[in-house]
């Protein structure tokens, strides 16, 4: 199978269906729209579902149904319709549901715009939904990137029975690219007991998420939480590039992220001795290679679609060892290479 | 011919078995069950309970067993 | 001669033996069993999933043995389009009540109901919304007193309840509906079969089934539960007539 052209958005759906998504609910939303376009042209194709919901409320129940039922499901929205899916996230965080959601970002706060942003980071990876618990968030920068990842997302929901994020942006899912589809390989994943598929031969099973006995709902927490340390042990993934003989260093994922390898690009001819950390998963976020990095780089500069919500991790990461500087577009702008460039310049001379 | 039995430990004393007998064999006794509850039950000495089961349909909490005697052929 | 006495009646296999919570001449308790005891006469327990709300009857998952969800408020409907597409094969039903179905569920009610989704809602209307303390429900009548609406419910302020069953069979998708009573053992006769025929539609393909049934509830409504299945007939009734309102059109 050769190269093929395709958007961001395509791309992740084909991606779902090669790694076994069968069912998709979703509702629409610029700019992901491609994403359930293409799930109801190509779900009957493979023998899946494609169901329009009426809501984004009622998709992410219906992934709450189906996930129940043992099936790989993934649905699609960004902003507004992110929000009205929190409660639902939390539900299935807390049923222990595997599932994969995706978020094309676009301006916010609010109806915002439809342009790409990345100002729902706070929501993706601080909670979103009520209660203790964690969604495992992969940040792609690529189209190509994002196929990897997405194929990923669904072996890492049903490993951990935890509900996975793909945070994108309207560039990224808008954007043409060549994107190769390699043929996957099964992981060898716990066989699902606790699935709803009537209770033949076997005693019942609930999927349920009330638990009024305080003493009960504590273990269910501490079962999520160990859950969750142990994705914060085994899954970060960060790329580091130029960092080696840096002096300085920009922070960024998604979009952002690609404009500022075209800085750097820049920068390194001019002399400058800069590099990138990009976090590729949000959570589990990549303290450990900002604190050491930190050792030797006394200067970093984050840039961000949003006015500024990774930038509380580094600062955890780095902990006060260097000084960090921020630069943002938000409500839909897309900071370009220059600007990275000018930002970069000023934290070198040490100018506001 | 028939009788019912009435768990003394899971009725509720909600009295609508009372008001479903047509032959009106059961009532509220002063006996308090473990959860609290003035509890019903079954008096039928003159042995009239045809064991209908309309008693034991309204009950919420199916407290109510009802026997009825074996007839030969035909239905109640 | 003492004659042969054969139990007759019994609890359900499909209803488990375990106190309910439910308060005293409860509807909910009388529809629960009925619908275990459909279960168990269609023989298809093994095949069947539930899908509680959130309302008094959150906790029935526990009082039936099947494979049973707890969907998050007003959303059981959704979540079970998302079992019954994954599984067309099994049988696959929501339980609901007033806040449930009517209030914050109403568009997922309609929906389901559009989808012409092969799932049976049984949906408990008793006017109120009694596991939060008996605040105003949309199916509450004008004039009843509840706790948000103390000096009795009025039109202009808070609308007019709103009737479910005539409602969505409105709907295409729709196949079977039905409004039933628990009030007295002749209408709890009636709506066993109005449960069994809405499983029967669903099990024959035919599309969306819903059994509406009206209920007391006594301790929201603040009278005994004898007073309470008379409010039923006398108020509830004139304004929820019983029926089937949309019936299977087959062959």
């Amino acid at each position: 199978m050769g190269k093929e052209f395709m958007t961001g958005n395509e791309a992740i759906a084909e991606a779902a269906i090669q790694a076994g998504c069968r069912y998709f609910f979703g509702y629409p939303i610029t700019p992901q729209n491609e994403i359930p376009e293409y799930m109801s042209k190509r779900l009957p194709e493979v023998g899946g579902v494609y169901l329009q919901a009426e809501s984004e409320v009622a998709a992410i129940n219906m992934l709450f149904g189906a996930a129940g039922a043992g099936a790989r499901v993934m649905t699609s929205s960004s902003g507004p319709g992110i929000s009205l899916m929190q409660e639902g996230i939390s539900f299935l965080a807390a049923a222990q549901l595997p599932c994969v959601i995706v978020n094309i970002m676009r301006g916010g706060p609010g109806l915002g715009g439809i342009q790409p942003s990345q100002s729902d980071y706070f929501q993706a990876t601080k909670g979103g939904g009520h209660g203790d618990y964690h969604l495992l968030v992969l940040a792609p920068y690529t189209v190509q990137e994002a196929v990897s990842l997405t194929i990923e997302a669904f072996d890492l929901a049903d490993k951990y029975r935890n509900p996975v994020m793909i945070l994108g942006d309207g560039c990224m899912g808008q954007m043409m690219e060549p994107v190769e589809f390699k043929k996957t390989v099964p992981r060898n994943l716990p066989a699902k007991t606790w699935t709803l598929t009537g209770a033949k031969g076997r005693p019942r099973n609930v999927v349920k998420t009330l638990y009024l006995d305080p003493v009960a709902l504590e273990k269910i927490n501490l079962e999520i939480n160990r859950k969750v340390q142990e994705i914060t042990k085994n899954e970060v993934r960060v790329e580091t590039y130029q960092t080696d003989d840096a002096e300085v260093v920009i922070a960024a994922y998604g979009t952002v992220a690609r404009i500022a390898k075209t800085a750097i690009k820049a920068l390194r001819e001019k002399g400058v001795k800069v590099g990138m950390v990009r976090p590729i998963t949000v959570f589990p976020f990549p303290y450990e290679t900002f604190e050491k990095i930190a050792h030797e780089v006394k200067k970093f500069l984050v840039v961000e679609m949003s006015f500024g919500q990774m930038i509380e991790d580094v600062k955890l990461g780095v902990c006060g060892k260097a000084q960090i500087r921020f630069y943002g577009r938000t409500g839909g702008m897309v900071p370009s290479y220059e600007e990275i460039i000018a930002e970069t310049e000023k934290l070198v001379k040490g100018v506001n | 011919m028939g009788k019912i039995t009435i768990n003394q430990n899971t009725c509720k004393g909600c009295m609508l078995c009372i008001n479903a007998c047509p032959s009106h064999l059961i009532r509220i006794t002063q006996r308090i069950n473990p959860s609290g509850y003035y509890t019903a039950d079954f008096v039928d000495q003159e042995g009239k309970c045809t064991g209908c089961t309309l008693c034991a349909i309204t009950c919420p909490e199916v407290a109510i067993e009802v026997y009825r005697k074996e007839k030969l052929g035909g239905e109640k | 001669m003492q004659a042969e006495l054969k139990k007759i009646f019994t609890r359900p296999r499909t209803l488990r033996p375990v106190a309910t919570h439910y308060c005293p001449g409860c509807g909910h308790g009388i529809t629960t069993r009925l619908v275990a005891e459909v279960i168990d006469e269609l023989g298809i327990r093994e095949k069947t999933v539930g899908v509680a709300p959130v309302g008094c009857s959150v906790l029935s998952y526990n009082y039936l043995d099947l494979d049973m969800y707890e969907a998050a408020h007003g959303r059981a409907p959704a979540v079970a389009t998302g079992c019954k597409r994954v599984h067309p094969e099994l049988v696959v039903f929501t339980y609901q009540g007033d806040g449930d179905f009517a209030s914050i569920g109403t568009a997922e009610a309609v929906h389901v109901a559009a989808r012409g989704e092969k799932i049976t809602t049984i949906f408990i209307n008793n006017a109120i919304y009694g596991m939060t303390g008996g605040q105003m429900a949309p199916t509450t009548l004008i004039g009843q007193k509840t706790t948000t609406s103390p000096m009795g419910r009025v039109a202009d302020q808070a609308g007019f309840p709103i009737r479910m069953a005539e409602l969505l069979a409105t709907i295409n998708g729709v196949a079977y509906i039905a409004r039933v009573s628990v009030h007295n053992s002749k209408n709890i006769i009636q709506t066993k079969r109005a449960i069994r025929k809405a499983f029967e539609t669903q099990m024959k393909g035919l599309g969306y089934s819903m059994v509406e049934v009206l209920s007391q509830c006594p301790t929201a409504w603040g009278m005994t539960p004898v007073e309470a299945t008379k409010w039923v007939e006398e108020k509830m009734i004139p304004y929820y007539p019983l029926g089937e309102f949309k019936v299977p059109k087959e062959g």
